[in-house]
């Protein structure tokens, strides 16, 4: 199956079935041979020592630190009067260029129908550095809701392990019912009716402006998430993460795989926000040696910081080769 | 219509749903969360339709009195008009506003519009038009109407002067007096006043500041000052007088005086915040412009 569609049918929540043989290349299938029975769990361990690292993985440090550092230009820039980047997530001016988050154009674009020089030059710089950057990138390293949720996150998996909350999953359909239900409302009703819920907006301005009964929302998300259901805000219900994801298709920056040293152990899918895009590290999952994953990845990099044989790498296509 | 848990594999045996029963449930859930988050949604409307989400805008919204759809949807939420306000008028709604959540609003009393950046900073910040572009100077503006909606409490109706801060020592309002600095706003509680009677909501407002320094030009007539005068005329020179003073008829020999509302009044709201009394006489009204007088 192609990059292309493979990433579509991610985004949309559609099961990717694994590939016949018939679809593995014969490089392929002879590696995936060759592993038979030689996969221990001691070589598995002795992969793991060698490994880990000490402090966390480095993909993650650079992530939230650039995650950071974003959110806090806006705020130092308006405190300090220093005009850096001005304005929120939703619609800034860096150094005087306007920027505007795609999925808030988006909404504006569709409720109020009318698309000034402004918007449409801020849109087109923001859509050309996503495509340029990957796209749902933006989820995991610059949106505000994703740390707090990554911390969620963690939090529920300390319960989960134990016993005290379980994960209840949603069809991930669901995210392609609401991301076409906020598209009708805002069509339908001229307001911008998802701006009213997004957290990424509630906590950029509450960081920049100031905090706001709106937090409360923000927090009962949160709660949600902990007790109920796994990062349910970004896998099954925001429509940002979406449009990002379909800008990113076409995106060079993207996370590969290479089957050839992966112990198909699983640690990946683990940590991954969108582990369905990690089928293909499952034995007989890949169709090719090296392989792509899919736009719904959001490049966090967790996936590259815990894969014990390097076998997933950051990749910037066409960049490698000149190098 | 999910599929995606019903191959499972063998291991799934010690589990005790079916995987058919798994998915069913799943899609279940799927419902209620759409439904739920499709409530929580809407729920953003009531505060709209109940018109509780009515505020002063900044200059340049693009609203008729009473219908604020377009501005609600034409505004991207992003505060850039808030962070060049030079007095910091602009605050941006919370989510008690429903669909008005981050779009900016301005609290007369607390600190009111006195067009101190001159050119109109927020119109020129607003990436999307919600305020629109199409207007250039503060004369142009209609934001609200000004009303003399507690006359009971007006000093210069009752004859009186005012001495001291306009309104207390601890007030945190800012205001540009021209005077005093050209470019930087002062705290009112900076600038006392020691007036015979009170005229502060007409001494203080923007428009007729603006009228009284162009009538000042235009004094010194030579001849190329009066063409420049006349082509500022319209422009920044407002066109027409927002506030004035009235003698009131009087039995008693006190001299007395009404503040009455003229057509040049755009509604900034300063009158509002410089207003001494603990409840002030003069108020915005949003509900009317002097091109909407009725309110629609």
């Amino acid at each position: 199956m192609g990059y292309i569609s493979k990433s579509f049918k991610h985004l949309f929540g559609y099961r990717v079935a694994r590939p016949g043989k018939e679809e593995q290349s014969e490089e392929l299938r002879a590696i995936y041979e060759a592993k038979k029975g030689t996969l221990s769990k001691s070589d598995l361990e002795k992969v793991h020592i060698e490994h880990k690292q000490p402090y966390g993985g480095k993909w993650l440090k650079r992530r939230w630190l650039t995650l950071i550092a974003v959110n806090l230009l806006f705020v130092v820039s308006f405190y300090f009067d220093i005009q850096l980047l001005e304005g929120a997530l939703t619609a800034s001016r860096f150094v005087g260029f306007h920027m505007a988050d795609l999925n808030s154009a988006l909404q504006v674009i569709l409720a109020y129908k009318v698309m000034v020089l402004n918007l449409f030059i801020g849109t087109v710089t923001v859509f050309l550095l996503w495509v340029l950057l990957g796209g749902r990138t933006f989820c995991s390293w610059a949106c505000p809701y994703h740390l707090l949720a990554e911390w969620a996150e963690y939090l529920h998996l300390w319960l989960a392990k134990r016993k005290i909350v379980s994960d209840h999953s949603f069809n991930r359909k669901v995210r392609t019912v609401f991301y076409l239900l906020f598209v009708v409302l805002a069509l339908v009703t001229g307001y911008t009716v998802f701006e009213t819920l997004s957290p990424t907006g509630i906590l950029s301005r509450a960081l920049i402006y100031g905090p706001g009964l709106a937090l409360l929302w923000v927090l009962a998300l949160l709660a949600f998430e902990v007790f109920y259901s796994r990062r349910a805000w970004c896998r099954y219900v925001c429509p940002i993460g979406m449009t990002y994801g379909v800008v990113g298709v076409i995106s060079p920056l993207r996370v590969t795989y290479n089957a050839e040293a992966c112990h198909h152990e699983g640690d990946c899918r683990k940590v991954c926000l969108v582990p369905h895009v990690l089928d293909l590290t499952i034995r007989g999952g890949a169709s090719q040696v090296h392989e792509d994953v899919g736009a719904d990845c959001t490049r966090c990099g967790l996936c590259v910081d815990v894969c014990p044989t390097d076998s997933l790498k950051y990749e910037f296509k066409g960049l490698s080769k000149l190098v | 219509m999910s599929d995606q848990n019903s191959d499972q594999k063998p291991k799934a045996k010690k589990t005790p749903p079916k995987p058919g029963e798994k998915t069913r449930r799943e899609f279940l859930r799927s419902g209620v969360l759409a439904a739920g988050v499709l409530g929580a949604s809407l729920l953003g409307y009531y505060p709209v339709l109940q018109g509780s989400a009515l505020r002063l805008r900044p200059p340049g919204a693009i609203k008729t009195p009473l219908d604020e759809q377009e501005f609600f949807a034409s505004c991207i939420k992003c505060g850039q008009c808030v962070q060049v306000c030079p007095v910091y008028a602009i605050k941006l709604a919370d989510i008690t506003d429903g669909f008005g959540i981050g779009v900016p609003y301005i609290d007369a009393r607390e600190q009111a519009c006195d067009f101190s950046c001159d050119g109109l900073q927020c119109v020129l910040a607003c990436p999307t038009g919600a305020l629109t572009h199409d207007l250039n100077f503060p004369a142009d503006t209609r934001m609200g109407l000004a009303e003399l909606t507690r006359p009971d409490t007006c000093l210069a109706m009752q004859g009186q002067g005012f001495k001291g801060q306009a309104r207390g020592a601890d007030f945190k309002g800012v205001l540009r007096f021209s005077e005093v600095d050209r470019w930087n706003p002062i705290p009112l509680a900076d600038h006392p006043f020691d007036l015979e009677i009170c005229d502060l909501c007409v001494r203080l407002c923007p428009i007729e500041i603006r009228i009284a320094e162009c009538a000042a030009e235009a004094e010194n007539d030579e001849p190329q000052n009066t063409a420049r005068v006349a082509q500022k005329i319209g422009n920044e020179c407002p066109p027409r007088s927002a506030i004035k003073l009235v003698p009131m008829p009087s039995d008693d020999g006190v001299k007395r005086m009404q503040p009455v509302i003229l057509d040049g009044c755009v509604g900034c709201g300063v009158c509002e915040m410089v207003c001494p009394p603990q409840i002030p006489s003069l108020t915005m009204n949003i509900k009317k412009t002097v091109d909407h007088p009725g309110g629609a």
